[in-house]
């Protein structure tokens, strides 16, 4: 067996997905959307806004109930799951990193509690450990220890979205759901994140599902890119195929329309 | 020898759904082998299709029909992930142009590729300072991302990363173009190295005076290029 058919032939997709349709009363959410996603790959879903979507990833990473469709996870269907196995999932293999960092933080927590929760979560009981654990994930995410017991309050913006990973990675998920992780972020600082997140999919053999508007930053971070419009998928490939070689006419308007700097 | 890149009747057109749905057919009846150990220079006009053809290896562009085989993969019809396992392992791109995260420091730009493929760090930065010192690239910029650099600077960085990894088949699109001649030697000496080790190669390379030392044969696209459909002749 070559190199290529095992590749192929060894690992299941972690994701599977077939058919999703969500419907808002007579609008369209998403309409029919498949895909498969491999450990270890990030795919990237751009379009503009009211595409589809946040619809999407929300339904995909059980926010909200699709109408139509099967998502399944390892082999095991989430849309039939019952409410307490899909919140352990969410718990235990899952993460969701959200667009605004206050939505997926505890405000008034320290920056050590951030982290130390969710292991709390998942049934860590030692103090001690679950400190150490915390301050080690700070420092990952590039966030100065002395900082542990600071409230996320009087953090810069980066820094919040920094503690947003850190919270969302220290159970060591195999999946990572982000929302547009970048925006509103300075340039400058969102290279740093950009940097840091592409470390972590490689060392952690992460599969990370991203949405985003910036076609600059699914080039430098996924995989393969999936272009929606009016909630249907209209194309998908390998990202950089896609952007260099765009095939559908919405594709086409989408990259020829960003300005080059 | 070992066939390392194989392509038989590939086509390519493209279609500008934007500009009237106009349908631009580049590339007609396109065949070429690579054999292990061997390095192939496209020539032809500018816009004759030289980087177009080096994209469609690549899997960058899509391909209308035919078949390209790398290694032993069929390119033209692959899935996206096993392209993103054929350019990780065996297939390596040395474009003019370098893309990477701003900031990252230009070591790790370089040690990229082999930290992808799980070369532990110590080791893939060994190797990479080992090729930007012999690019000569100074040692106080390596802690500095190449965003800022000469383009000459660039250049170099880009090869270096292109060259990080053994692979076993390598498109370069003119690697000498910016270069002084001490580093021109430099590259030149990579390409026969890589070569030496049976590297297939396939290049663009406009310096006359490299394409004769380094390439075994000469490919000209022209031949690949369709007959005008208003003329019926070569465009």
């Amino acid at each position: 067996m070559t190199v290529m058919e095992r590749v192929v032939a060894t690992d299941q997709p972690l994701l599977k997905v077939e058919g999703l349709t969500k419907r808002y009363g007579a609008r369209i959410g998403c309409a029919d959307v498949s895909f498969d996603l491999f450990p270890g790959e990030v795919l990237g879903i751009v379009g503009e806004s009211g595409s589809g979507k946040s619809t999407l990833l929300s339904c995909l990473a059980g926010q909200q109930r699709p109408d139509l469709g099967r998502v399944a996870y390892e082999g095991r269907d989430v849309l039939a799951m019952g409410e307490t196995e899909r919140r352990r999932l969410s718990r235990t293999d899952w993460a969701y990193v959200h667009q605004n960092p206050r939505d997926g933080l505890r405000m008034g927590v320290s920056a050590g509690g951030n982290v130390g929760e969710r292991l709390m979560a998942v049934g860590a009981r030692h103090y001690g450990q679950i400190r150490g654990k915390a301050a080690d994930w700070l420092g990952r995410v590039e966030i100065a220890v002395d900082r542990i017991d600071d409230r996320p309050s009087a953090f810069s913006g980066g820094m919040q979205q920094r503690l947003q990973i850190a919270r969302n990675l220290v159970t060591q998920p195999r999946l990572v759901f982000m929302d547009e992780p970048t925006g509103g972020l300075d340039v400058s600082v969102q290279a740093r994140l950009l940097d840091l997140l592409r470390g972590l999919v490689r060392d952690l053999g992460l599969s990370v599902i991203i949405v985003t508007h910036d076609l600059a930053v699914v080039r430098l971070l996924a995989h393969r890119l999936m272009v929606m419009k009016s909630g249907y998928v209209v194309e998908q490939g390998l990202t950089d195929q896609v952007l260099d070689d765009p095939q559908h006419a919405y594709t086409q308007l989408l990259v020829s329309s960003v300005l080059q700097v | 020898m070992t066939p390392m890149i194989k392509i038989t009747d590939l086509s390519k057109s493209f279609t500008l759904h934007n500009q009237g749905s106009a349908v631009i057919p580049v590339m007609a009846g396109a065949d070429l082998t690579v054999a292990a150990g061997e390095c192939v220079g496209l020539t032809g006009q500018s816009g004759a299709g030289k980087s177009t053809l080096m994209r469609m290896v690549y899997g960058n562009y899509l391909t209308a029909g035919g078949s390209l085989i790398v290694g032993d993969l069929d390119v033209a019809r692959a899935l996206p992930r096993e392209i993103i396992a054929l350019r990780r392992h065996t297939l390596g791109y040395v474009s003019q142009f370098l893309r990477v995260v701003p900031r990252v420091p230009t070591l790790d730009v370089v040690a990229d590729p082999l930290l992808s493929l799980g070369t532990p760090i110590a080791e893939a930065r060994d190797r990479a300072a080992g090729l930007l010192k012999r690019l000569n690239i100074p040692e106080r910029l390596w802690p500095l991302s190449p965003t800022t650099f000469s383009g000459g600077e660039q250049q170099r960085v880009n090869i270096a990363r292109g060259f990080a990894h053994a692979y076993p088949v390598l498109l370069l699109d003119e690697p000498t173009a910016s270069l002084d001649a001490v580093n021109r030697e430099v590259v030149l000496g990579l390409i026969e190295e890589a070569k030496g080790r049976g590297a297939a190669i396939l290049g663009i390379f406009h310096d006359e005076a490299a394409r004769a030392q380094v390439c075994d044969r000469l490919v000209d696209v022209t031949g690949f290029t369709p007959p005008n459909p208003k003329t019926g002749v070569a465009a």
